[in-house]
């Protein structure tokens, strides 16, 4: 074991990849040359030099659109969106073809790609480059969309995206880039479409992913102070989604609050509260509470953008209300 | 050219032709649904074209897909199948008109959101350029294709990446129902590709030689290295858009005057001026077409709906 961050692990699952199958190859903005603008292929570019590691112009839909032709032709892009906000202009790309194309054309083709796009607000970096848009993306049949809160899961996930023939839309939170955690240094895989208990409880369901996973915690450990133990699942996948120990954790605690970073409407929180009385109805002991960004775009000015975002004390009344 | 090859230009430029016109056929019948959009007029472009592939280039198209996906070689029955939403269609039922491919025969559609599938052809010409081999892409789109960002992207891209693909712009004169000149700040396309590095060439695509010996050219240069190739092929739709169009943006006399120099007269009149063949060879494709293009709509007809545990199928590889 290996205690590294985030971003560490995601360097490492792309490097180990790539020196595994000869048709993985990044491209996108700034990943060779620069290394990565937030560093993850830093020093990709001189170990695996520019016919792997592809600088590509601003241009996002050709990005998306020739990941896909690659894809369909035999090898596996990594291809890079700079941040998520961005993926917003390959939108077609991803949902219209990445996701259809196999379908459509009754099974004759692959599509085995990994889209990376850091994601998520809390960086001052207004409304335009603040989104977590990550439940529109998980709309859509026919796309794999995974998410990560820690750096065993985006390692082991980050690997298995890869491997998959299916077209991958990983995301990764860009606050949790410096999280740290242990890591084996031996091979290791997380497969996708597997929620994950991260902390046992028998008060209250926890359900969160990414960086709302680490708030939930960080509320988990207060609310321990004061006698109420909270278990806390990570989705991690988002589609497929995993409601198996979601389920499981209800039928035991009866109660749930879902934590998410991305707007409370038609969101994560509405999907998994839909599916709780769908599945457990009658184990329903109150209202299923949501705890995810307020209706607003995100402003630039520090304290006003906290106070729209998801934060502990959030999740702590939730789970207060309803206990 | 010899003689065989001329004939079978002839007889898949005919095949393509009555394809088209026993499908609108079928369309008004309510057995085809969707949208359909017909390709005859530009016939030669299709059959010139894919007839100076190697056997590893690739084809890539737009929405109006039926003369490539013939062109290619894709049998008759299976593509007439997929226009009645057959199983036994190239695409299983799935995909419909606009949405033929045949992956077998490097045929990869067949897309219907206008520009997006350049997007695809670069990423196409990439996989053969990381692979080492000498293959090359044709990609297939309109004038209307022009003027999204796609285009610019994918040929600015090409450019960039020294990429194997040869873009075809099949100007047929309209976007939908806009003229070319009200819709592109350049009426002639190729100048577009000047701006990305390319010397954009005219082709007059009603003659199917010269359409051969300009993408045989172009797909020569390709692999001689010398980068993404652009080719503008002037040509005509001698029906609508799609079958609902209501023709209100051309004269009739406008088509007339099209038809005059139309793709399969001219090889006809090739063919016959040269002796390369009399006119009982030309009827015998004629009548041959016919025979197949009856098999096939038997064959499409009486072919199985997909089962309902295919609406469940490959919408992934592995879950």
């Amino acid at each position: 074991m290996a205690r590294i961050t985030m971003r560490q692990a995601i360097t490492d699952a792309l490097r180990e990849e790539m020196l595994r199958d000869e048709n993985v190859f990044i491209m996108g903005e700034e990943v060779g040359v620069w290394g990565g603008t937030y560093a993850v292929t830093r020093g990709f570019y001189d170990e695996f030099g520019p016919r792997r590691v592809r600088d590509t112009p601003i241009s996002e839909m050709v990005i998306g659109g020739a990941a896909v032709g690659a894809a369909m032709n035999g090898l596996r892009p990594v291809a890079e969106f700079m941040t998520i906000n961005f993926a917003f202009v390959a939108f077609d790309a991803i949902v219209n073809h990445a996701a259809k194309l196999r379908y459509m054309f009754g099974g004759q083709m692959k599509i085995p790609l990994v889209f990376r796009a850091p994601g998520g607000g809390g960086r001052q970096l207004g409304a335009t480059h603040s989104h977590t848009p990550d439940v529109i993306f998980a709309h859509f049949p026919g796309l794999k969309v995974v998410s990560p809160a820690t750096p065993y899961d985006a390692k082991g996930l980050m690997k298995t995206a890869i491997r998959s023939d299916d077209p991958v839309l990983f995301i990764e939170h860009a606050t949790l880039y410096q999280i740290r955690g242990e890591v084996p240094t031996e091979e290791y895989t997380v497969p996708i479409g597997v929620s994950d208990v991260k902390r046992e409880g028998s008060d209250v369901t926890i359900v969160a992913y990414a960086q709302g996973l680490q708030v939930a915690l960080e509320a988990a450990a207060e609310l321990a102070q004061e006698g109420i133990e909270a278990e806390v699942v990570d989705l991690r996948t988002l589609r497929p989604l995993d409601m198996g120990p979601v389920v499981a954790s209800f039928k035991k605690t009866f109660k749930a609050v879902v934590v998410e970073e991305g707007h409370r409407s038609y969101g994560i929180g509405a999907e998994v509260a839909a599916r709780l009385q769908e599945e457990a109805f009658d184990y329903l002991d109150a209202p299923i509470k949501r705890v995810a960004q307020l209706e607003v775009p995100l402003p630039y000015s520090r304290e006003l953008e906290q106070s729209a975002l998801i934060n502990k004390d959030r999740v702590i009344a939730a789970v207060k209300e309803i206990l | 050219m010899d003689k065989s090859t001329l004939l079978e230009w002839y007889r898949q430029m005919v095949l393509i032709r009555r394809f088209e016109q026993k499908s609108a056929e079928l369309y008004q019948l309510g057995k085809i649904g969707g949208f359909l959009h017909l390709y005859i007029g530009q016939e030669a472009i299709a059959v010139g074209s894919i007839a100076a592939r190697q056997a590893g280039d690739h084809v890539i198209t737009a929405y109006r897909d039926h003369g490539h996906a013939l062109a290619v070689g894709s049998e008759t029955k299976y593509v007439m199948a997929e226009m009645l939403g057959k199983s036994t269609g190239v695409s299983q039922g799935k995909g419909g008109s606009m949405h033929l491919a045949d992956v077998s025969r490097n045929f990869w559609g067949g897309h219907a959101v206008v520009g997006a599938h350049l997007s695809l052809a670069a990423g196409l010409g990439l996989s053969e350029q990381y692979k080492g081999t000498d293959n090359a892409v044709l990609c297939y789109f309109g004038d209307g294709a022009t003027n999204i960002g796609y285009f610019h992207e994918s040929l600015n891209l090409s450019g960039v990446w020294d990429l194997p693909v040869l873009w075809i712009c099949e100007n047929n004169q309209y976007g939908m129902g806009t003229a070319v000149d009200r819709a592109s700040a350049v009426s002639a396309i190729m100048q577009k590709a000047t701006a990305y590095g390319m010397d954009g060439k005219q082709v007059d695509g009603m003659n199917v030689f010269k359409v051969y010996e300009a993408v045989g050219e172009a797909l020569q240069a390709i692999r001689d290295g010398k980068g993404p190739q652009f080719l503008e092929m002037i040509t005509y739709r001698y029906e609508g858009h799609s079958m609902g169009d209501p023709l209100r943006y051309r004269t009739k006399d406008e088509v007339e005057k099209w038809r005059e120099d139309d793709a399969i007269g001219i090889l006809e009149r090739h063919i016959l001026e040269n002796k390369v063949a009399g006119k009982d060879a030309l009827d015998a494709i004629d009548k041959a077409v016919e025979q197949e293009l009856e098999t096939a709509v038997q064959f499409a007809e009486e072919s199985p709906l997909p089962a309902a545990a295919e609406l469940f199928t490959d919408i992934y590889v592995d879950l």
